[in-house]
């Protein structure tokens, strides 16, 4: 296949990103970690791929690579959606303006509320996946989807000697704001009763 | 009852049934679909149960009630026959009318029958011109039967399809008839039926599912709930024949917990199958294995998604899978899975008993056989209505639901569903198909069709359904999650007065790229409502932004009412009406509204007299400055309070 006018082998099953990886060309992530299944959430690893005439928009981290595949890692369309992902997702994390000025965005257009966290999941997954403590979940819906610790699970005192999440989130939300094990306020209950409160 | 062991065994069971029912026996069907049921059809029927034994009749007069006649604006409905009387509207205090004029005079009660606009009455039910333009071939049979009866099925010649397809044809015969057919999916995409279903059957793996999807979720839409409720038999028989063709020995019907007497209709439907041994091992003796489970769906919009809906019946939360492997090859617990919706299942029967090509001869070149819409909004005749594909928006809109309520103008129709779009008047003529509608940057969607009339504001629109998509987004990928959040960040904005110049562009950027990053086809086709409404009624939206004005005076922070001096006649109604007194003013004495109080709700406008008129709605210019209080009402010569 070629990558970016580079010839490119990779064996059979491995993903875009695996190949390009290692074929020396870089393609940003966010949600993506080696050690966990693909997940495609931030979408950010988006790139555009041609066969028989035919142009796609595919997330590099899950489509498996395939014969005689041309893939352009950083075309304008790609760039394009790179550019608006990050800059909606700067909305509720400021904390990644300085990767946002990389792509030249100086004034973020969007406002949402700040949580500093952009939902990649990769301290959900970790803790379900390799850990198997399953310690953190996703709570909620659509735009109220959030990040919180199960209570219970918390409680057995399983996040004390781990804290292997906090090197795995992107934005440093997991470091910086724990207090002791876990975050203080993202608890499954404490995202409920706080949406329970919005709602009334 | 003994299990039927051949198609001879439900043949003769046919017979059977038949023999015991005599065609010109009276028969009154009550229609007991959601619509007519909130309407109170329980109560209806009660009184017929009364009305029937006071009048000797018991035993004379059989009652059906009946799933869901698609007449809801006028339920509830009960059609009486052999003769086919259709009476609309009918209530309890009705009853002794109908049972001792029609029952037993065989006269007609005039006040039930339908009224067309010169006033004639029409008796038959086939002749009102709701039904006249529709062809009821998927939907027809819900009038004539109890959904609680497999007996009421099989005698109108239900399973008939499931003994021929068994018996008389291999399971390449059924699917090569059904791709001859060009079934396609009546859920959204429209994929072709029988190439879905070829994937799974070659697709490596022994077990292989197949699945009923009935997470119906647009706001509006109710066909898929009406005919699982109505005819659920005819959804399993359509299962089963896939079943066979594809060869699978298990399948799963989903749907929403919400949905309680599709639920339960379901629920009897399939252990009455296996009482009949049309369900479960050796069916009808032909050495064919299948059952069904039922799994109750907790009410997700995005559960639909056919990957979601999947990973729903394994147990886990129902989330769209990022693969780009088809649930037809990878599906349920990663096996080779064929997922299709209720419509299509129901119609798979009525293609092996008559054939591909009567079939293919409904319809128009790349859309073939009928489709159900639930047609609902500003339209006179709401209800569900089954038309061939190809039919105009046109005819469905003025021929079968009588044109617009209130005389007012037609202004868009909304088809598809939040993933849908809103078509303006110039495409009202448009043939109502697949392909076409998705030309026109609309979809055919499960069938939701909501018609807006002129007091519509397409920029609400938009808000209510991206609103809508915001909170039924899974929210596990940015560009749907997030992208979504700003567009109706930004269609608040406009709707408030504080558009920006540029919104209109802003919207389109991110529609862009939500609809080309998303993860599955909830976020790929949620811009659809805004691109939509951009595209036909960006005029609209100008007037939002750079006018402050809302050109259907929708939009409350860009409307304010006004009470005209020289007509308010000082009856006091918009005064006393007022829920917040904002209006001043006594007995002959001009009203005033005050502005800073009034919140807008547009009570004052429409309790005032229409020989008045005084209240008038004002967006996108000034108020006038109130008059002083105190003036006098000018009456008019002659007129008398």
């Amino acid at each position: 296949m070629n990558i970016d006018g580079k010839e490119v082998e990779a064996e059979e099953g491995k993903t875009i990103l695996e190949a390009a990886k290692s074929a020396g060309i870089d393609i940003p992530t966010l949600c993506y970690n080696e050690k966990l299944a693909p997940y495609g959430g931030c979408r950010f690893c988006t790139v555009e791929i041609s066969k028989g005439g035919k142009t796609r928009l595919v997330v590099s981290c899950v489509y498996n690579v395939e014969d005689g595949l041309v893939v352009k890692t950083a075309s304008p369309k790609v760039i394009k959606i790179r550019k608006m992902l990050l800059e909606l997702m700067l909305a509720s994390a400021p904390v990644l303006s300085e990767l946002a000025k990389q792509y030249g965005i100086e004034k973020p257009r969007f406002q949402s509320e700040v949580t500093q966290c952009i939902l990649c999941g990769q301290c959900v997954r970790y803790c379900a996946e390799v850990k198997k403590a399953n310690a953190l979940t996703f709570v909620g819906r659509g735009v109220n989807r959030r990040v919180a610790f199960v209570d219970e699970i918390v409680g057995k005192g399983v996040c004390m000697d781990c804290r292997q999440c906090y090197g795995l989130c992107p934005t440093g939300k997991i470091p910086r704001e724990t207090d002791g094990a876990y975050f203080e306020g993202i608890r499954v209950s404490d995202v409920l009763s706080r949406r329970r409160a919005k709602k009334d | 009852m003994a299990k039927l062991r051949s198609p001879a065994d439900l043949e003769k069971k046919r017979q059977q049934i038949l023999s015991q029912r005599d065609p010109n026996k009276t028969c009154v069907t009550i229609c007991s679909g959601t619509g007519c049921h909130v309407l109170g059809s329980d109560k209806v029927s009660e009184a017929f149960l009364g009305e029937i034994s006071k009048n000797g009749l018991k035993g004379k007069v059989d009652i059906r009630r009946t799933g869901c006649h698609g007449f809801c604006e006028r339920g509830p409905v009960v059609v009486i026959f052999p003769e086919g009387i259709c009476y609309l509207g009918v209530k309890p205090a009705d009853v002794p009318d109908v049972v001792s004029k029609t029952l037993v005079d065989k006269q007609l009660v005039e006040r039930l029958l339908y009224q067309d606009s010169t006033g004639k009455t029409i008796a038959h039910e086939g002749d009102i011109p709701f039904y006249k333009f529709q062809s009821r071939i998927v939907f027809g049979n819900n009038t004539r039967i109890d959904p609680k009866s497999i007996d009421d099925y099989i005698a109108l010649g239900g399973y008939s399809a499931l003994a021929k397809a068994l018996f008389k044809m291999s399971p390449e015969q059924v699917l090569d008839e059904v791709k001859k057919s060009n079934l396609r999916g009546r859920g959204g995409g429209g994929f072709p039926a029988g190439v879905k279903w070829e994937t799974t059957r070659d697709a490596p793996g022994d077990i292989k599912y197949v699945i009923v999807n009935a997470d119906e979720g647009d706001p509006g839409a109710f066909m898929d709930r009406s005919l699982l409720e109505g005819n659920p038999h005819s959804v399993l028989e359509g299962l089963i024949i896939g079943a066979y063709a594809i060869g699978s020995h298990e399948g799963f019907i989903y749907v929403r917990q919400e949905y309680p007497l599709a639920v339960e209709n379901a629920s009897i439907a399939l252990e009455q199958a296996r009482k009949y041994g049309l369900l479960g091992k050796n069916i009808l003796g032909s050495g064919f294995d299948f059952d069904v489970k039922i799994h109750r769906g907790a009410g997700a919009f995005v559960s639909g998604e056919s990957s979601a809906l999947m990973t729903a019946i394994e147990g886990k939360v129902g989330e769209p899978r990022p693969k780009y492997i088809r649930t037809a090859v990878s599906g349920v617990w990663e096996r080779p899975s064929n997922l299709n919706n209720v419509e299509t299942w129901a119609t798979v029967p009525l293609i092996i008993n008559r054939g591909a090509d009567w079939f293919t001869s409904i319809g128009t070149k790349g859309s073939k056989g009928t489709k159900i819409f639930s047609l609902v909004g500003k339209v006179n005749n709401t209800g569900l209505v089954e038309v061939p594909m190809g039919m105009a928006l046109r005819d469905i809109i003025y021929k079968i639901g009588g044109g617009i309520r209130q005389g007012k103008k037609f202004k868009a129709v909304q088809t598809g569903g939040p993933s849908g779009g809103c078509l303006p008047e110039n495409l009202i003529d448009l043939p109502v198909d697949f392909d076409e509608l998705t030309k026109v940057g609309s979809m055919m969607g499960s069938g939701g069709m909501i018609v807006m009339d002129e007091d519509t504001c397409m920029v609400d629109v938009a808000k209510y359904f991206l609103n809508f998509l915001s909170d039924e987004s899974c929210g596990k990928c940015v560009p749907c999650r997030a992208g979504i959040e700003q567009m109706v960040e930004i269609l608040n904005r406009i709707c408030a007065g504080q558009g920006r110049p540029g919104d209109i562009e802003l919207l389109e950027e991110i529609c862009e790229v939500t609809r080309d990053a998303s993860l599955c086809a909830l976020g790929q086709t949620a811009p659809n409502p805004v691109l939509s409404t951009v595209q036909y009624f960006r005029d609209e939206y100008k007037a939002h932004i750079e006018q402050k004005r809302c050109p259907a005076g929708v939009c409350k922070a860009l409307v304010s009412f006004y009470i005209q001096p020289d007509k308010c006649q000082a009856c006091q109604i918009c005064l006393k009406d007022c829920p917040v007194q904002a209006i001043s003013g006594a007995k002959n004495i001009v009203h005033i509204i005050d502005q800073a109080k009034c919140t807008k709700c547009g009570t004052c406008f429409e309790v005032c007299p229409q020989r008045f008129s005084a209240v008038v709605k004002i967006s996108g210019e000034p108020v006038p400055a109130a008059p002083p209080a105190g003036i006098e009402v000018i009456r008019k010569k002659g007129k008398q309070e």
